[in-house]
């Protein structure tokens, strides 16, 4: 646990901060100029803060030749970053959910209780959601899944070209908030992960959630419900 | 760039019992769904070959392992391509809908293990691999993916030493 408040220490530093919630916002690797630029600091100062965060274990940090050239003449390789795959936490006193939880999917695997698990999660969905009123659209859709730690991103959808206002796009999220349990009994723990969604958003408003699992992101993606469109 | 040839593939075998006969009405959705998942597989990242009975687009038609178990065969490059389909496709949502369709298995339903590359695994070797799991465990011959092991891990147990016969010995009940 040394680490885990050690690393959580580095991001006490505003800057540090910034850039840190940048690179991971972004879904991709930041190259040190850009991540400078966003956190409105020089780019000397911007590397060595985004170095301190390699060092703490928040970033892993690699190089690309970012001109898309090669071979003699294609200058050095720039440094990229991109946010650490482990996952941090600290609780006072030690608490471990993590484990609770594990053994609480492992005997719901076991015993096939998808269906209550889902029925649950459902019910805690509409609870958190405390009003009868489905959510409106995919933009407070967005606002919802960003305070429950999903990162959800506007994207195109499936067949358009680019975005053309919300209203074309579908709603993916780069975080599964329960990864662990997740990777351990994926239809289990993504079901109930779709079922507390459809209970946060209501399941016959504007707002659909569905299953779309793809490597890398929560398993769900949210769209405009087609008979809402007329 | 070309690419080594890899000397190892990863076969899997997944047995599902039906709760009810492809014909009925509850079953509808499922069977929608086999066309459309089964093009997913053969064109994901990692996918080398799944069985199909012949003149069929499917191996749901085959009942090698009882009259209402459909059994799934496919080879892989990797645990990790085979885990990204299965969990992280269209998939999914077969496997999130499983208890509508099928039965709960009290025992393994799905097995791992390692085959040479190019090799076409015969439903009778890998019905061997599941009841190798079913009675010895997770060994390098037949695992999961809660218990994975290596291509060498395999190639160390298989090798025919006295290490090898050893082992066969310690694993069995």
């Amino acid at each position: 646990m040394t680490d885990d408040i050690d690393a959580i220490a580095v991001l006490q530093d505003p800057v540090r901060r910034r850039l840190y919630e940048f690179v991971v916002a972004q879904g991709r690797e930041v190259g040190r100029n850009e991540a400078a630029e966003a956190a409105g600091v020089a780019r000397t100062l911007a590397a060595h803060h985004l170095d301190k965060l390699t060092a703490a274990g928040l970033l892993e940090s690699g190089s690309r030749r970012l001109t898309g050239r090669s071979g003699p003449g294609a200058g050095r390789p720039a440094k990229v970053y991109t946010r650490a795959r482990g996952e941090r936490s600290v609780s006072l006193p030690g608490r471990d959910y993590r484990t609770a939880a594990e053994l609480l999917a492992e005997a719901a695997e076991e015993a096939g209780l998808d269906a209550g698990l889902g029925a649950a999660a459902r019910r805690r969905g509409e609870a958190l959601r405390g009003s009868e009123v489905p959510c409106g659209d995919l933009r407070e859709a967005m606002r919802v899944l960003e305070a429950r730690g999903y990162e959800p991103y506007m994207k195109a959808a499936e067949g358009a070209e680019e975005l053309d206002g919300p209203a074309s796009g579908v709603v993916r999220m780069r975080n599964c908030p329960f990864h662990a349990v997740a990777e351990r009994f994926p239809p289990l723990v993504c079901g109930m992960n779709l079922a507390l969604l459809e209970g946060l958003l209501g399941v016959d408003g504007p707002v659909r959630a569905r299953m779309d699992a793809r490597p890398g992101e929560c398993c769900v993606v949210l769209e405009a419900s087609k008979n809402n469109e007329d | 760039m070309t690419r080594p040839a890899p000397v190892a593939q990863l076969a899997e075998l997944n047995v599902v019992t039906l709760r009810h006969p492809f014909e009925d009405p509850r079953m509808a959705s499922f069977v929608e769904l086999l066309n459309p998942i089964n093009a997913e597989a053969d064109a994901a990242p990692g996918f080398v070959w799944r069985l199909v009975e012949e003149g069929a687009q499917d191996a749901t038609g085959l009942r090698p392992a009882g009259e209402d178990v459909v059994v799934n065969l496919s080879v892989w490059e990797s645990p990790e391509a085979l885990w990204d389909f299965t969990y992280r496709s269209g998939h999914l949502e077969v496997m999130r809908r499983r208890r509508e369709w099928f039965d709960r298995h009290f025992e393994a339903h799905l097995v791992l293990w390692w085959i040479p590359a190019g090799h076409i695994p015969s439903v009778d070797e890998a019905l061997e691999r599941l009841a190798d799991l079913r009675s010895h465990g997770p060994s390098p011959r037949a695992f999961t993916f809660a218990s994975s092991h290596t291509a060498a891990e395999a190639a160390q147990c298989l090798r025919p030493t006295p290490a090898a016969a050893t082992e066969e010995l310690r694993s069995a009940p």
